[in-house]
């Protein structure tokens, strides 16, 4: 099945760039789901290992925020969006030395925490973050260049596509590494990784590092896309969805993410224009669906249709 | 086979009331065999814990090649040149064979290239060779989680050989194996183990096999070590014969 991955990919993007062109209202919602896509590929990593976190929209709303605080001082997206990948990676190193002491639900309910205080000081500050209400951001300059508004959409959602490439490209490469063979070792022999030598919790700190680093792209994108950030994208409700993703998509590799998050962001979408009070239930619904009927998500119905299992 | 390898003196451990280790002196010598053997709850497992770092005895120290491992974590430890086999074997059940073994090729290097694949060709190939030289070619592309136990415990012991250790500790090897593979994986383990000139521990059951392959034997009882030396003499030793062969026959 990993053979197939490129081709995959390659039939998505031209997918989702046909898409954008001829219904222009889709190219938000498909950079949203990009984002978000790159945000659960960090989910997927901890997943690897065994390890579900309920709290990784911390690091989507840091990387907005990175963005809506910078945007006056550092005004071009591929600076905000480095920056938003660094400081996420530190908040990650910080908060992970304590969480990856844990695992199953001690680091999934320390993650939530963690989120849930940010929440909260995002909430509570409101002369530095302007609490709910959220803080605009406005257009900028992409590498420099100066550009009006629609010209930015498609800057941002090719910068979006660009990146889920190249993170795609990297995790895939990193997770048949014996560095990413080693996460998945965590899962079913800790133990007998310490007894070869491999420090566990170094392994699962790198993976984590990696993961908040994805979670603040992704939320950077967020921002520049919806060019509103507020403290809802920290809520405990935002890194379920993140898990809900994970899960719709399937685990079984990079590709999944990104299948979870366009169908999550679609199903939502139309959902919500034609049932406008039942849009949850609807949803819900097919996560219910695809964990009845495809427990390896989105991408492990594509393996079997393509006639192999494909996933571990 | 003089020198001395691994040097417990004065180890003592308990748990609650329980004595695990009750001031222990044993010297591994380089190059031997030596059986541990005992009845269930003698404290044969904790050695093998406290020599690798898995538990840190109340007293006493352990040297290994002069240098006290003591207190140690079983990753310094295994840097040292000191690794270990398991009663229940720990494999990486989602991972084929050869994948295991190739990622304990790989731990030697410290695994931290992020980019370069685990099975490349210098890892692939050193694992082919060792699942070779155990006999398990013909599993290499099995997943751990459908092997039988001869098959788990021997790859189980792949693993720890892949690391090329000086001194090898192995929780009884044989446990849970047919008996009519029993001699043969023994056989083939010893062999690998020669070749490789590895010295080896090994806690052990089946007088059979301890007679055929230890080149000391060390008698476990209660903590302390009730006899120790050739298979001949141990073996033969009426109280031995008593208080451990007897009730192994009769467990």
């Amino acid at each position: 099945m990993r053979r197939y991955e490129p081709i995959l990919a390659l039939v998505l993007a031209a997918a989702m760039i046909t898409a954008a062109i001829m219904a222009p209202w889709l190219r938000f919602v498909l950079t949203i789901a990009l984002a978000k896509g790159i945000a659960v590929v960090g989910i997927l990593l901890l997943l690897r290992a065994g390890q579900v976190s309920f709290g990784h929209a911390l690091y989507v709303a840091f990387g907005a925020y990175v963005v809506a605080f910078l945007a006056p001082r550092l005004n071009d997206a591929v600076l905000l969006l480095a920056a938003a990948a660094v400081g996420a990676g530190i908040l990650g190193l910080l908060i992970g030395l304590f969480v990856t002491r844990y695992r199953q639900i001690f680091f999934g309910m320390l993650n939530l925490a963690m989120s849930m205080v940010f929440y909260s000081l995002l909430e509570k500050l409101y002369h530095i973050t302007h609490g709910s209400d959220g803080i605009r951001v406005e257009v900028m300059p992409v590498a420099g260049q100066a550009l009006d508004r629609v010209a930015y959409e498609w800057s941002i959602f090719g910068i979006a596509l660009a990146l889920a490439f190249t993170v795609g490209l990297l995790v895939r490469l990193y997770l048949s590494s014996p560095m990413g063979e080693a996460l998945a070792g965590i899962k079913t022999r800790e133990t007998r990784l310490e007894f070869m030598g491999v420090p566990a919790r170094g392994v699962l700190l790198s993976a984590y590092v990696m993961s908040a680093m994805l979670g603040g792209i992704g939320g950077a994108i967020i921002a520049m896309t919806s060019r509103h950030v507020t403290p809802l994208l920290a809520y405990w409700t935002s890194s379920g969805e993140l898990v809900f993703i994970a899960i719709l998509g399937g685990a079984g590799g990079v590709l999944g993410p990104f299948l979870g998050a366009a169908a999550f962001e679609l199903v939502r979408i139309y959902a919500a224009a034609s049932f406008a009070d039942a849009w949850q239930l609807i949803l819900g619904s097919v996560l219910l669906l695809v964990i009845l009927f495809a427990p390896g998500g989105l991408w492990g119905m594509a393996a079997r249709l393509l006639g192999k299992g494909g996933t571990r | 086979m003089t020198e001395v390898l691994l040097q417990a003196t004065g180890l003592r451990l308990a748990f609650g009331g329980v004595k695990a280790a009750d001031n222990i002196d044993l010297g591994v010598m380089k190059g031997e065999f030596l059986a541990i053997i005992g009845p269930n709850g003698a404290g044969k497992t904790t050695f093998i814990n406290m020599s690798t770092g898995y538990l840190r005895p109340n007293a006493g120290e352990i040297t290994y090649e002069g240098r006290r491992i003591t207190g140690m974590s079983p990753r310094a430890i295994v840097k040292l040149g000191i690794a270990r086999s398991f009663q229940l074997p720990q494999l990486f059940i989602e991972h084929t064979v050869e994948q295991n073994i190739a990622l304990a090729v790989a731990s030697r290097d410290g695994i931290w290239s992020p980019l370069a694949p685990l099975m490349r060709p210098r890892y692939r190939d050193e694992a082919r060779d060792l699942l070779a030289r155990f006999g398990l070619s013909a599993i290499a592309d099995t997943r751990a989680d459908a092997l039988n136990e001869g098959a788990r415990k021997l790859a189980d012991i792949a693993m720890a050989v892949a690391l090329k250790p000086r001194l090898l500790l192995m929780d009884e090897p044989t446990s849970g194996v047919a008996a009519s593979e029993k001699m043969a994986i023994v056989e083939t383990l010893v062999n690998v183990l020669r070749d490789a000139k590895v010295t080896a521990v090994f806690v052990e059951h089946d007088m059979d096999v301890v007679e055929r392959f230890a080149d000391r034997v060390a008698v476990w009882s209660q903590g302390r070590i009730a006899a120790l030396g050739p298979p001949d003499q141990v073996l033969n030793d009426p109280a031995v014969l008593r208080d451990v062969i007897g009730i192994e026959r009769h467990a």
